[in-house]
């Protein structure tokens, strides 16, 4: 599934038309991104939560040639998914 | 950011959506991307990232607490992977 299946889904189960269904799922992307780009925790109850983990410099091997190196720090997204997610992708719910 | 919030901040961007509007299109685009999920079908929205479900078969587990063996049925794992573009500015 892509973008514009989500678009097609909101405007069938909402009524507007497609041109806005568009515009509202860009924009909820680009407020997610915002907040995430800010290292702002979002949590969407009954889905799951994505938290800026911040790692710290660590060592690391190039895998190819065995060459030890150092991988920078950084900040990595990751997302948890609720319980109730879970539930509904395995049947439960 | 919640929900709630997330919500807020569609109406502020899109001032012609109600509240209850905003609330139903979060919701649907929510609910397509878990229904897309739950069948077995990975979603993937660009410049944001990727959701697909990860199988895990069945094992043999450990109750922690008491050290008694427990049997662990086989699941299915929702997993999300940035993409390119929000990782960079994750991390910039």
């Amino acid at each position: 599934m892509t973008k514009a299946d989500i678009v097609e889904k909101v405007h069938n189960r909402t009524g507007f038309s497609k041109k806005e269904s568009s515009e509202a799922v860009e924009s909820i992307l680009d407020i997610l991104k915002e907040n995430l780009e800010q290292g702002n925790k979002v949590k969407l109850s009954g889905f799951g939560n994505f938290v800026i983990r911040q790692k710290d410099v660590r060592k690391g091997r190039n895998p190819k040639t065995g060459e030890e190196m150092e991988i920078s720090a950084r900040r990595v997204l990751t997302f948890k998914p609720s319980q109730k997610l879970k539930d509904y992708i395995n049947g439960k719910a | 950011m919640t929900k709630a919030e997330l919500i807020e901040a569609l109406v502020d961007r899109i001032d012609r959506l109600t509240k209850k509007e905003a609330e139903m299109i979060v919701n649907v685009v929510l609910k397509s991307i878990a229904d897309s999920l739950a069948n077995g079908r990975k979603v993937e929205l660009r410049g944001f990232g990727s959701f697909k479900v990860k199988e895990r078969r069945a094992r043999e587990g450990r109750n922690p607490k008491t050290g008694e063996r427990v049997s662990v049925d086989a699941k299915r794992v929702p997993y999300f992977k940035a993409g390119k573009e929000l990782r960079d500015r994750v991390n910039s």
